[in-house]
């Protein structure tokens, strides 16, 4: 028998990280914890233990062995809970963790670091006179069998005491298992057997004598007795030469009950009666190729109240389905009604389909928050600023793999709160703040999109130094009037930071552009609010999921394009006199009081078009990163929603297009990407710029900034 | 057009039976084609399937052999007309005219392209030792792209390197 | 059928025990904690439990316990997982009913040959 165990290898190393992100969470609650927070970690670490050392990891063993065991000590009351053994448990969960990473990864990981982290282990066990001598049992112990020893035999005598099958073990198995060790014969002793009428069915009144001829060694054989030891009278004696088995005289009962195995040898009519078992069948070697796990497919836990969901949403498909194929085997004119009312039920079920699957897709946002309360508590150390994180909304559900790339810029915008939003304790007081700063993590879903909010009752921004710098940079010009939503954009500019001094832990103002461009490759935008002295919002908006998406279908020429909806600020029918064209080539809608840029898709494209004029197409008003622009297009068709399927996997990215989608009919159409026609249009208009009148570049430059802003 | 029944009709040397899908050949086999009126050939194992002309929906500012992109099972597949993309005979698209979809695993992925052929013809079997390199005379299929060249009878099939043939250039726009 | 519970909070070892067990041709059924684990054993007899100690919302001993006050558990075999060696530990399992202890780390091949001593 030999399993593979390579196989549980993935789900050992996903729990054992989730085990870590417990243990570091709990760590950091301890102070208000209870009992069963310290012992939830204990819990967490030895689950890491026992799997590691199945697994035959057996560094990860050792290491978590000694964590383990410091907590048993706070766990016990025996140790108090000290600040600095929690910092060091916390860097104890992160040796742990590279150690299991290494796994994961199949590389060696930094063994300094985690040899130096065992040493204070132990110093700090030492320090509280806990014994260390504790054996660590690594191996997965094979049995041990010295082959070298000849057979012997031994003497076995079993007097269990009269309540031992209330304990659930049974005798009869326990000698098949010794059977496994050689050759049994065995007489069993009846004397203590009670009169019928005394006897208690749950008492056990009989005793045994086991004759066992094996290479087999002691300690072999009281293992098999093990559970047992403390509820029986066991002498085990060993005969030195293994001799012809002799007839033991003694009262014997036949036990019939050794299943077919029992023969009698001996053509002897006299007892004894010889039990013979199987001999130890030879291990079986043939194990199965080692097969390499590679995790690199993610995977995704899903509760079963998912998975039964679709279950029966399939379940009701089928139905539908046999309904329908039912009605269309012999089909008339008196059964359109029910072919529609079938047909709207395909329609129900399709839909409720789609979510369930989606829904397998979505995690509690607190994947992505458990970090936080680690990095704060760092950085607070660090920066020597009292922070408190409050974490809100956690149950708040988003895609998965929204979540895999929000971390990263999360991560960096809280730093930030930390590093330049909370003042010193100093400043704080002097401005009648409590000493402690707050920052707040917060999500919530709001239509479509879930929005993340990192805030601090810090500083807040300063308005002026942020557009001095702006100044500096060349990014505006004095007499330019912005907002203030407009000013802390600037922050978002590539290579602009406010920090006077800079610092190891935000930076050097790199990151807050690169934060702005993956949120925005996450189909997202990110906002910000501050009051001066009273603290700043970041406000993070996302789409659920980046799988499916509401579009318009529009129509230009013979194609077919697709408008994320949430683009859309209105559709139109453009008016003669509200057209302008302005330096020749570009056409400029006044919508109320903006003009818009008229881009027409099918110059863009290349592609031939019913209309040329803007006054017969008609004009879909989108906005992407504040700018908004009119796309000509001949017709709007149908309203739906679309899965998004990638260029890239068979073809290459594609400007102006973010994807590609099929419709009802089976045919493909392309999903614009609104900011990247932008883009497009602006790129061209910065080629026509360098030959064109100074009304062109003016009309660029206010592009420009709503795009880079 | 499937691709069983192409090899069923194929006299393969030394094998007379050829039912089911035992057409047991030695060498490699490839899967031959027409532009204009030359042969080339390739790997039949990157072989997806054949199917006939349709539509494709157009790429915003592709190169013009790239006709677009169709829908095989969900997954969206681009389209390359190889007579335009090596300057081979014209791209008139009629009955015969098919799209041979050819899969190639790279290191991380597997990519999926159709391709528009004049005509789909063989199957052949080619010995490794039959296969000829190519001059390197000019012509209108870059060096990169050929594996070599077969002799069969009086004609000679190109072999196309599939792999090479699968890269999209990038291409810049406007 | 030999019919066992095996109770683990840990995915990767109820896994392997549950699997470990399949392939020898044993029907299991897993449960996550203690709790799950009465109301599993509640539900239906079996032949024989394996369960780990350190469980949150019930843990090993407790299940044990439990398991010994229901009529069809009085004389099934009961088996704890443990990394604990300390005769501690198994004199608590003994104390709560247990039938024997395996300690962790164990292979496959070891839990089949065990268990051997407690079901057909």
């Amino acid at each position: 028998m030999s399993v593979d165990l390579t196989q549980f290898i993935p789900s050992f190393l996903e729990e054992s990280f989730e085990g870590l992100e417990l243990m570091e969470s709990s760590l950091l609650n301890l102070e208000q914890g209870d009992d069963e927070t310290i012992n939830s970690i204990f819990r967490a670490a030895h689950s890491i233990k026992g799997g590691a050392g199945t697994f035959g990891f057996n560094h990860v063993t050792e290491f978590t062995h000694l964590v383990e065991t410091l907590l048993d000590e706070m766990r016990d009351g025996r140790r108090n809970i000290e600040a600095d053994d929690v910092e060091l448990l916390l860097e104890s969960v992160d040796c742990m963790r590279l150690l299991i990473e290494a796994i994961r990864d199949e590389r060696e990981c930094d063994s300094e670091k985690i040899a130096e982290n065992s040493k204070r282990l132990e110093e700090a066990l030492a320090a509280s006179g806990s014994v260390m001598s504790e054996a660590l049992t690594i191996n997965a112990d094979d049995a041990p069998t010295d082959n070298s020893s000849d057979i012997a035999r031994w003497q076995i005598k079993f007097i269990p005491e009269h309540h031992l099958v209330q304990t659930g073990n049974d005798p009869l198995l326990l000698f098949n298992a010794l059977a496994d060790l050689g050759k049994v014969s065995l007489e069993a002793n009846t004397k203590e057997l009670p009169t019928l009428n005394d006897i208690d069915a749950e008492e056990l009144y009989l005793s045994w004598q086991l004759t066992l001829h094996s290479n087999a060694s002691e300690a072999d054989i009281r293992e098999v007795f093990e559970w047992v030891e403390d509820e029986c009278e066991l002498i085990i004696t060993k005969e030195v030469q293994d001799q012809p088995l002799e007839a033991v005289t003694e009262a014997v009962t036949v036990v019939n009950t050794l299943e077919g195995s029992s023969q009698n040898e001996q053509a002897d009519l006299t007892p004894p009666i010889e039990a013979h078992f199987a001999e130890p069948t030879p291990k079986n070697n043939t194990d199965k190729p080692v097969s390499k796990s590679k995790n690199d497919l993610g995977s995704i836990r899903v509760g079963v109240d998912k998975v039964d969901s679709l279950i029966n949403l399939v379940g009701e498909l089928v139905i539908t389905q046999s309904m329908l194929s039912e009605l269309g085997s012999d089909f008339d004119l008196s059964k359109v009604e029910r072919l529609n009312a079938g047909l709207e039920q395909l329609l129900q079920n399709t839909k409720e389909l789609q979510e369930s699957v989606m829904r397998i897709r979505m995690l509690p946002i607190s994947f992505a928050f458990n970090r936080f309360p680690r990095l704060v508590h760092d950085l607070s150390k660090k920066t020597g600023k009292e922070i408190e994180l409050i974490l809100k909304g956690e149950q708040t559900e988003l895609d998965k793999t929204v979540m895999e790339q929000i971390g990263d810029p999360l991560v960096h915008l809280v730093r930030n709160a930390v590093d330049h939003g909370i003042e010193p304790a100093q400043v704080r007081l002097a401005h009648g703040k409590p000493e402690k700063g707050t920052i707040v993590l917060d999500a919530y879903h709001q239509g479509g999109s879930i929005v993340i909010e990192i805030s601090d009752d810090g500083g807040g921004i300063d308005r002026q130094a942020v557009f001095n710098k702006a100044l500096e940079k060349g990014l505006v010009d004095e007499k330019t009037t912005l907002t203030d939503s407009q000013v802390f954009d600037l922050l978002f500019e590539p290579g602009f930071s406010t920090a006077k001094e800079v610092s190891d832990i935000s930076g050097r103002g790199v990151g807050m552009d690169v934060v702005k461009k993956n949120i925005q490759s996450l189909g997202g935008r990110i906002q910000v609010e501050s009051e001066q002295g009273k603290g700043s919002t970041f406000r993070v908006n996302l789409p659920l999921t980046l799988a499916i998406l509401d579009g318009q279908l529009v129509r230009v020429g013979k194609e077919v394009y697709i408008i994320p909806l949430i683009t859309i600020v209105e559709s139109l029918q453009p008016q003669k006199e509200l057209i302008n064209r302005v330096s020749g080539d570009m056409l400029l809608y006044r919508l109320r009081e903006d003009n818009v840029p008229v881009i027409p898709i099918y110059q863009l494209f290349n592609i031939p078009c019913e209309f040329e004029h803007i006054e017969s197409c008609l004009l879909v008003v989108v906005e992407a990163d504040g700018q908004k622009i009119g796309l000509m297009v001949d017709d709007l068709l149908a309203q739906q929603q679309v899965v998004i399927k990638s260029l890239n996997d068979n073809y290459q990215q594609v400007q102006g297009v973010s994807g590609a989608t099929i419709l009802g009919d089976g045919s493909v159409a392309m999903i614009l990407d609104v900011a990247g026609i932008i883009e497009m249009a602006l790129t061209k208009a910065q080629i026509n710029q360098q030959h064109q009148s100074s009304v062109q570049s003016q009309i660029t430059r206010s592009i420009s900034a709503g795009v880079n802003a | 057009m499937d691709i069983q029944m192409l090899a069923e009709d194929v006299p393969v040397e030394g094998e007379f039976s050829l039912e089911g899908i035992d057409f047991i050949t030695s060498g490699d086999q490839y899967l031959t084609f027409l532009l204009a009126d030359e042969q080339y050939a390739v790997d039949i194992l990157c072989v997806e399937e054949i199917r006939s002309w349709g539509n494709p929906t157009r790429i915003p500012n592709s190169p013009c052999y790239i006709k677009g992109v169709i829908n095989m099972r969900g997954i969206i597949v681009p389209i390359v007309d190889l007579r335009m993309k090596f300057n081979i005979g014209s791209a008139i698209y009629c009955e015969t005219t098919v799209v041979i979809v050819l899969t190639v695993e790279t290191e991380n992925k597997t990519r999926t392209i159709g391709f528009v052929v004049d005509a789909v013809s063989d199957v052949l079997n080619v010995e490794a030792s039959d296969i000829k390199s190519a001059p390197a005379f000019g012509g209108c299929v870059p060096q990169n792209y050929l594996q070599g060249l077969v002799n069969v009878g009086e004609n000679v099939v190109t072999l196309l390197n599939v792999k090479v043939l699968q890269e999209i250039e990038k291409h810049q726009l406007i | 059928m030999t019919k066992i519970l095996v109770v683990d909070d840990s995915n990767s070892i109820r896994d392997m025990v549950s699997f470990t067990l399949k392939s020898a041709g044993y029907e299991t059924v897993e449960a996550k904690d203690g709790q799950e684990g009465l109301s599993k054993a509640q539900a239906g007899a079996f032949d024989l439990v394996i369960s780990d100690v350190n469980m949150p919302n019930m843990d090993g001993i407790a299940l044990c316990e439990e398991l010994r006050k229901l009529p069809a558990f009085k004389f099934t075999p009961i088996l704890m997982l443990t990394t604990e060696s300390s005769g501690d530990m198994k004199m608590r399992g003994k104390a709560a009913g247990a039938t024997g202890w395996l300690v962790k780390p164990f292979n496959p091949e070891k839990l089949l040959a065990t268990i051997k001593r407690v079901v057909r």
